[in-house]
């Protein structure tokens, strides 16, 4: 009896180092994005597999509360609209914990998306589970995935949070452009100042 | 009346002394250079801004470390909204009493200049560089209190 829950012990630490060292810190380029079903600010539940044929998907984290996902608010609506005709598909995910950040309860994105008109789905990562398996860590971040959910950008909107008219770089629309060529996005990945996430812990 | 004048003056003056200086920033390379540029001195460099509430709330651990720590010098990098630097920011160093020398960078070219503070940081603060001699550490992360902070810093500097 000792020697089996001795074996029990050994097999229980293995199993948790094995999960430890193949715990995802995030995609990069060229990784197949986890689907999901995330319930949206209509009530319904949304999944990247609903769209059988989306040409790709703009997956968007970010909140109500942060500033510099409200300066993009928008621009993320203004794309949305302008690539759903284009036969992509923007989905906006909020990661963060309402007991934390009490601005992004569920309640408040319902009350912000009519607000703003949204025109994507704004959809609630319960349990946070699928912000860590993107490596979101801040609002606004953004990966884009083709069709085949493989990413192939992940990070700002454009170089300008301040002001939409004076951006030089729309880091986004040109990774969408270059996919639409079947070329590869320049750059790849930007890096932009952001909201943290927030969690408990 | 000489007496109203040197009361006014001497109102003016220590209004000045208590003011909180904020030299304003739109380039972070001219940042790096204007106050980061003493090689001989260990720098703790918080990343923080107003808007950020993590950040405001580990603030005043970075005050206390630049209080009691005399071998180093904080530098609080607030990356506030530049159209919110009279409205917000002034107000809140003044409510605040912040002591730590603060600057506002505004280099919205942050895909260029975060990559030079650490090649992985992802952009979201708080985030916390040390300079020493020449050496860069960097941390994305929160300090809860304190002593973590202090931890910290002490196991980088010393």
């Amino acid at each position: 009896m000792k020697k089996l829950s001795v074996l029990l012990l050994f097999v229980a630490v293995l199993l948790v180092s094995a999960f430890t060292v193949i715990a995802p810190s995030g995609y990069k380029i060229g990784d197949t994005a986890t689907d999901f079903k995330l319930k949206s600010v209509d009530g319904k539940m949304y999944s990247m597999s609903d769209y059988k044929s989306a040409k790709g998907f703009i997956v968007v984290f970010t909140c109500n509360h942060c500033p510099f996902a409200k300066k993009y608010e928008d621009r993320i609506n203004d794309l949305a609209k302008k690539y759903k005709s284009k036969g992509y598909v923007l989905l906006a995910i909020n990661p963060n914990d309402p007991s934390v950040q009490p601005d992004d309860s569920y309640e408040l994105m319902q009350k912000r998306a009519k607000e703003k008109g949204f025109a994507f789905p704004y959809l609630f990562d319960e349990g946070q589970k699928i912000f860590p398996q993107y490596g979101a860590t801040k609002t606004p971040h953004v990966f884009l995935l083709d069709k085949n959910r493989v990413v192939k950008y992940i990070g700002a909107i454009d170089d300008n949070v301040d002001s939409a008219t004076e951006v030089k770089e729309k880091y986004l629309e040109n990774a969408i452009a270059a996919l639409e060529s079947g070329k590869t996005p320049s750059p790849e990945v930007t890096k932009a100042i952001g909201c943290s996430i927030k969690t408990k812990n | 009346m000489k007496y109203y004048v040197l009361a006014v003056a001497a109102f003016l003056f220590s209004v000045q002394i208590q003011a909180q200086k904020v030299a304003v920033f739109d380039s972070y390379t001219a940042f790096e250079k204007a106050v980061l540029g003493d090689k001989n001195t260990t720098y703790v460099v918080n990343f923080w801004a107003t808007w950020c509430a993590p950040c405001v709330k580990e603030l005043p651990h970075f005050e206390q470390l630049n209080s009691e720590n005399k071998k180093l010098k904080v530098v609080l990098v607030s990356l506030d909204f530049k159209t919110q630097y009279e409205t917000v920011l002034l107000p809140f160093l003044k409510n605040e009493q912040i002591q730590s020398e603060v600057v506002l960078l505004t280099d919205k070219d942050y895909n260029s200049w975060l990559p030079a503070v650490d090649k992985d940081w992802s952009g979201s603060i708080p985030a916390t560089l040390i300079l020493k001699n020449g050496k860069k550490f960097f941390v994305e992360k929160m300090f809860s209190d304190y002593n973590e902070l202090d931890q910290y810093v002490n196991s980088i500097i010393n």
